[in-house]
C-alpha cells in the first residue's frame, strides 16, 4: 500500500489583494430574465435551482425582462429611487459628520440600498424587518424621520435611545424595524421566533431577517434556519452577501463552494439566490417570498448578491486587505444608477428630474443635519442625564439601583 | 536590558511572534486576524511572516473558533485563539466553560489543553453596551480556567509568552483602551510567572487592588494622594485565576485598610472575592471595611459623557480611597 501523503488544509484566499487588479470572476451571473419564477406554493425540492443561478430582471439598457419583472408602477419605482437616493446622500453626511468629530463611529450602506429600500416598500406595514447595521435603508423608505437618525448618530438630548445604543443601531417599532445587534446573527432565530408568534397569535404579519454572507458561519443562522424548516414559520430570511465581512473575503464564510442561498437545501427551505443591485429583482424576489410565508408555504432564504462599495466602518481600513476602488469593477453595478436607467428607458423619468431630485434630496439631508446638529453632537457633549444609566435596566427599578442613582447624584 | 519602547498592542505582538518563531507547534486563529492583523492591530504583520496556515482567517464562528482551539489543543499543538471582543465570549461559553474548562478533569487527567484564548475588554471607545463589557468574573469563577490581564506593555509581553508556554486553557484579556500604551520592553524574551501579583507601588497606609486599565487609573489616584501624605500601595494581581491572595494578604497586613477596584460592576465582580477573602485571611487586621469602587449595576452605554460617568477613574478611586480612611478609627 502506498504510503499516504503528508495531510493538508486549505485557507481560502481572495483573487485579488491590495495592489492587484480586481477579479470577480468568481462571481455567477444569469442573463436578465433567464430564470423561471415559480408558483409560490412550489414545494422546495422543486426549487433547487433557484439557489445556484441569479434572479436578475434589469438588463443593460434598463429594460425588466422575464418572469421575474414585477409589476410595478413607476411612481413606485421613483419612490424606491428616492429612498435609495436620501440613503446614500445621510450616509455621506453622517460620514462626514464622523470624520468632524460630530459622532465617533459610522456604518454606510453604499451599493447595497436596494435590498433594504426594496423590502421596505414592498413588505407589509405589520411585518417586522430584523435589521443588521447597513439597512438603514428601510428607515428612509418608511418616511422615519432622517433627524431622528441624525439624533441617535450624535448622541445628543434628543436622541431617544438616551445614549445608551450605538450611532448606527436603531430601532423603530413603529415602521416595523427591530433593534440592531452589534453581535451578529443573534436577530435571525429571533426573526424566526417573532413570525412563529404572528402565527401563534392567528395574525397576518410576516417577519423578515438580514445576516451578512459573514454571519452565516454563525450558529444562529443554523438555528434559524432549523426551527423555521421545522414549524414552517412564515419568515423570510435574507442572506446580504456583500463579499466582504470586515476583512474576510466571502470564501472564508465557505462562499467558495455551493451559493448562501444553497445552504437552505440542506433544511428543505427553498433559497433564491438574487441580484442585490437590481431594485425590480428585490422586490419580485421579496414579493414572491412574502406571498410564500403569508399563504403558509413556510419561510424562504435569499441570497443578495451585492457589494459592499463602503469600508466595513469608520474603524476599518480596507487598503488593507482589497484592492482600491474595487467597486469600480463590481460586474453588478450600482442600484441606483441601474434603476434610474429603467426609469429612464420607460420613459418615466428624465435625466433633469433625476438631477433635481438629486439636488433637493441634498438640501432636505442638510436641513435635517443642522437641525439634528441644534441638539447637539459629540463635540458639544449634550446628552441625557448620567443618572439615565440606570432607567430601563429593568421593567421597575429595584432598589438597589436607586439606591446607586442617589449615589452618582452626590 | 534595552531601553527599547513598545505599545501594548505591541508587546502582545511581539510575544506571539517570538513564541511563534520559537516552536513550530503555536499557531493562532481568529477573525480578521490575517492580512488585516486583527480589527485592534494586536495581531499586524503575523501572517507575512508564518503564512497563511499558521495565522489563520476564520469564518464568524466564535464557538468554533475555540472547539477548533480544542481540538487542535489536546493534540499537542499550542494554539491562540483569538475572540475579537469580549463580549464574544458569550457565545463561545459553552465551549470554553463545558469543554476547554473541563477537558482535562473530565478524561481522568490524560487530556493536556495547551490553549490560549485572546480577548479585548473593557470600555472607553463608546462601543456601547455589546462590545464593552468587562465578564472577567464569568470566566475566573470556572474552575480550569486561567485568567490574565495585563496593566502595561511589560507585563503584557511577559504574561502572554507564559499564557501561550502554559498547559492550562488560559485567556488572555486585552484592555482597548491600553493599547496603545508605551512602555519599555526588553527585545529579549522573557516570561512573568502566573498567579503573581505585583507590587506596583508601595506604601504604608492603605491597599489598592486592581489590574488592567484601573491599575493605572490607580496609580494616577496614589500620585494625587501622595501630595496629601496618603500613601497608597498599589497592588497589581496580573493574574486573576489563580488569585494571588499571599500577596494580598501580605499587603492588608502592612495597610490595614483595603479599596479593590475594577471596571466590570460592582455586584459580583471580583472585588466581592477578593473582599470575602481579605476577611476571611485578614479580618483582624482590617481597620475598616473593604471598599469596592467599580462599575454601576447597568449595560455600558455608548455616550462618551455617559460612560465617562459609568467607567471608575483616578478621581472616583481616590474618592473611595479617602472614604476608607475616614472610616477608619485610627485613620492612617
Amino acid at each position: 500500500m502506498a504510503e499516504a501523503p503528508p495531510l493538508r488544509f486549505r485557507v481560502p484566499e481572495p483573487l485579488a489583494r491590495p495592489g492587484e487588479q480586481p477579479d470577480f470572476s468568481y462571481v455567477q451571473i444569469s442573463d436578465p430574465g433567464a430564470v423561471q419564477r415559480p408558483d409560490v406554493a412550489a414545494a422546495s425540492a422543486e426549487l433547487r435551482d433557484l439557489s445556484y443561478s441569479l434572479i436578475c430582471v434589469l438588463g443593460d439598457d434598463g429594460v425588466a425582462v422575464g418572469q421575474w419583472a414585477p409589476e410595478i408602477r413607476a411612481e413606485a419605482l421613483i419612490v424606491g429611487l428616492r429612498a435609495m437616493m436620501t440613503t446614500r446622500a445621510y450616509d455621506a453626511r453622517m460620514l462626514r459628520a464622523q470624520r468632524q468629530g460630530k459622532t465617533s463611529f459610522y456604518i454606510a450602506s453604499t451599493g447595497e440600498e436596494a435590498i433594504a429600500v426594496g423590502q421596505a416598500l414592498e413588505l407589509g406595514q405589520r411585518d417586522m424587518f430584523f435589521p443588521t447595521y447597513r439597512q438603514q435603508g428601510w428607515l428612509v423608505a418608511r418616511g422615519w424621520p432622517l433627524v431622528q437618525m441624525m439624533c441617535q448618530v450624535f448622541s445628543n438630548e434628543q436622541d431617544r435611545l438616551r445614549g445608551r445604543q450605538m450611532p448606527i443601531m436603531y430601532s423603530a417599532k413603529d415602521v416595523g424595524f427591530f433593534s440592531i445587534s452589534g453581535n451578529l446573527g443573534t436577530q435571525y432565530i429571533q426573526a424566526v421566533g417573532w413570525a412563529m408568534a404572528s402565527a401563534i397569535k392567528g395574525d397576518t404579519a410576516i417577519a423578515s431577517g438580514v445576516v451578512g454572507e459573514g454571519a452565516t458561519a454563525e450558529a444562529d443562522f443554523h438555528h434559524a434556519l432549523t426551527f423555521a424548516s421545522t414549524y414552517d414559520a412564515p419568515v423570510i430570511l435574507n442572506v446580504v452577501n456583500n463579499q466582504w465581512a470586515i476583512s474576510s473575503f466571502q470564501g472564508i464564510a465557505g462562499g467558495e463552494g455551493p451559493s448562501f442561498a444553497a445552504r437552505a437545501i440542506g433544511y428543505g427551505i427553498p433559497g433564491l439566490r438574487v441580484d442585490g443591485n437590481d431594485y425590480l429583482a428585490v422586490v419580485a424576489a421579496t414579493r414572491w417570498a412574502a406571498e410564500r410565508a403569508r399563504s403558509n408555504h413556510g419561510p424562504t432564504v435569499i441570497e443578495w448578491v451585492t457589494y459592499r462599495a463602503a469600508a466595513h466602518s469608520t474603524s476599518d481600513d480596507p487598503s488593507k486587505y482589497r484592492p482600491k476602488d474595487e467597486w469600480k469593477s463590481w460586474p453588478l453595478g450600482d442600484p441606483i444608477d441601474r434603476l434610474q436607467r429603467h426609469l429612464i428607458a420607460s420613459g418615466a423619468w428624465s435625466h433633469e428630474q433625476h438631477a433635481d431630485l438629486h439636488a433637493d434630496i441634498e438640501r432636505l439631508v442638510l436641513e435635517a443635519a443642522k437641525e439634528a446638529e441644534s441638539y447637539g453632537t459629540l463635540l458639544d457633549g449634550r446628552v441625557a442625564s448620567s443618572k439615565s444609566i440606570f432607567d430601563d435596566v429593568f421593567e421597575v427599578m429595584p432598589p438597589h439601583l436607586r439606591r446607586q442613582q442617589r449615589e452618582l447624584e452626590g | 536590558m534595552t531601553d527599547r519602547k513598545l505599545s501594548y498592542a505591541g508587546a502582545f505582538n511581539e510575544a506571539v511572534r517570538q513564541a511563534m518563531e520559537a516552536d513550530g507547534n503555536v499557531f493562532a486563529a481568529g477573525e480578521d486576524i490575517g492580512a488585516f492583523g486583527g480589527v485592534f492591530g494586536t495581531y499586524a504583520g503575523l501572517q507575512a511572516t508564518f503564512g497563511v496556515d499558521r495565522v489563520v482567517d476564520t469564518p464568524i464562528s466564535e464557538q468554533a473558533i475555540v472547539g477548533l482551539g480544542i481540538g487542535a489543543a489536546v493534540t499537542g499543538l499550542r494554539p491562540i485563539v483569538d475572540l475579537m471582543f469580549m463580549d464574544f465570549v458569550c457565545v463561545a461559553m459553552d465551549q470554553i466553560v463545558n469543554q476547554a474548562a473541563k477537558l482535562k478533569y473530565m478524561f481522568g487527567g490524560s487530556a493536556t489543553l495547551p490553549l490560549t484564548i485572546t480577548t479585548a475588554a473593557g470600555a472607553g471607545l463608546s462601543a456601547a453596551a455589546q462590545h464593552s463589557q468587562s465578564l472577567e468574573a464569568l470566566l475566573c469563577h470556572i474552575p480550569g480556567l486561567k485568567v490574565v490581564y495585563p496593566s502595561n506593555p511589560y507585563d503584557m509581553k511577559g504574561l502572554m509568552t507564559a499564557c501561550i508556554r502554559e498547559d492550562n486553557p488560559t485567556v488572555m484579556i486585552k484592555h482597548k483602551r491600553l493599547l496603545g500604551m508605551n512602555g519599555i520592553v526588553p527585545e529579549e524574551n522573557y516570561e512573568i510567572a502566573l498567579g503573581a501579583a505585583h507590587i506596583a507601588r508601595s506604601g504604608k497606609d492603605v491597599t489598592v487592588i486592581a489590574y488592567g486599565r484601573m491599575l493605572n487609573e490607580s496609580l494616577t489616584a496614589a500620585k494625587t494622594l501622595a501630595a496629601d501624605g496618603i500613601e497608597c500601595e498599589v497592588v497589581d494581581l496580573r493574574t486573576l485565576q489563580p488569585l494571588d491572595t499571599a500577596s494580598i494578604v501580605a499587603s492588608v497586613k502592612r495597610t490595614n485598610h483595603v479599596v479593590v477596584v475594577h471596571e466590570a460592576v460592582r455586584f459580583g465582580g471580583l472585588g466581592a472575592e477578593i473582599a470575602a477573602q481579605i476577611q476571611e485571611e485578614a479580618f483582624d487586621y482590617l481597620d475598616a471595611p473593604v471598599m469596592r469602587v467599580a462599575a454601576p449595576f447597568s449595560p455600558v452605554p455608548f455616550s462618551p459623557a455617559l460612560e465617562q460617568h459609568y467607567v471608575p477613574d483616578a478621581l472616583s478611586i481616590a474618592t473611595g480611597i479617602r472614604a476608607v480612611l475616614e472610616r477608619s478609627p485610627v485613620g492612617r
